[in-house]
């Protein structure tokens, strides 16, 4: 008599990307706001080790061309915190997969326009792309998020892509 | 900073100015508090150990600010960053030395625009790149 697998294999072509998931590829988020503070350009700037004066000091960016302190790369403000609302878990994490664990995979930002502190930026996200593969930890539900970011005059300033491993 | 570049002086293969930045527990604490990545796999042992790791890791994000700063150091006062794109491939444990690079790949004229293409990535002290990407700085020019 055979013996039973400990742990039967998945069947041949079985996915964890369900034709919902997949319906989802494309369709824009809500908007979501995020407050450009100008403390928080500064504590960004700081975890980050930069030492450039235009980081932290408002008047210094300002006799260098800027309106207030410039959000360093990677900055794009925070959303408004509210405890009474379930949180943003960066965008791009599912709940609806067998996967327990996250890792950040990957991001990419392009810049439009210049970004300071002040600023009110309105985003919306959408799904951009859904991938399964098999890696050095077993099976991986990879998405890309594309995020536009848009300041309080409408103007395009930044797009976002990251990229989520769940496994 | 450095003294300015202008798109005249690069060219390609030039390598970008090396940063280096050494990530221990206050680092990661303040990139945290920086950036409302709360995730405890970056400043809890317990927890981080409880999910499989040997200790707290770098978070990627860090990374590519990291990389962000070398170019804007790199590009100077009158430079700036258009884009920074990377891949987290490897983890960066916490207490390491994480160390940017990047060579010239490319230059473009583009609307006005002096851009230079940039391969960049990071590595830790023993040579393990974890971070590839690509990134574009738009520099001034002489003329």
């Amino acid at each position: 008599m055979a013996q039973p697998k400990a742990c039967p294999e998945p069947a041949e072509g079985t996915s964890v990307i369900t034709d919902k998931m997949r319906a989802e590829i494309g369709v824009e988020s809500e908007p979501v706001t995020f407050e450009v503070d100008k403390t928080a350009c500064r504590m960004f700037a700081r975890a980050v080790g930069y030492t450039d004066p235009i980081y932290f000091d408002e008047e210094y960016a300002k006799s260098k061309g800027y309106r207030s302190i410039p959000a360093p790369v990677g900055f794009l403000g925070h959303p408004i915190y509210d405890p009474n609302r379930p949180q943003r878990l960066g965008g791009y994490v599912r709940t609806d997969t067998p996967f327990k664990r996250i890792l950040n995979g990957g991001t990419d930002i392009e810049y439009f326009d210049t970004v300071c502190a002040g600023d009110v930026l309105t985003a919306t996200s959408k799904l951009a792309d859904l991938s399964e593969r098999e890696g050095r930890l077993g099976p991986m539900l990879v998405t890309v998020t594309e995020s536009t970011y848009r300041n309080q005059d409408g103007k395009l300033v930044a797009r976002a892509r990251g990229t989520g491993i769940q496994y | 900073m450095m003294a300015q570049l202008y798109f005249e002086d690069i060219s390609e293969g030039q390598e970008v100015t090396t940063l280096t930045q050494h990530c221990d527990s206050q680092r990661l604490v303040y990139w945290a508090a920086g950036s409302g990545d709360f995730y405890q796999i970056h400043y809890d042992k317990d927890f981080a150990q409880r999910t499989g790791l040997p200790d707290r890791i770098v978070h990627g994000a860090l990374k590519h600010a990291l990389l962000g700063r070398m170019l804007h150091e790199w590009a100077g006062a009158e430079g700036s960053v258009k884009r920074v794109a990377c891949q987290y491939r490897g983890m960066d444990a916490v207490d390491k030395d994480v160390i940017c690079k990047g060579a010239i790949t490319g230059k473009r004229s583009e609307n006005g625009e002096n851009l230079v293409d940039v391969e960049i990535w990071t590595e830790t002290s023993e040579g393990q790149k974890t971070t590839p990407g690509t990134a574009t700085v738009a520099l001034p020019s002489r003329s």
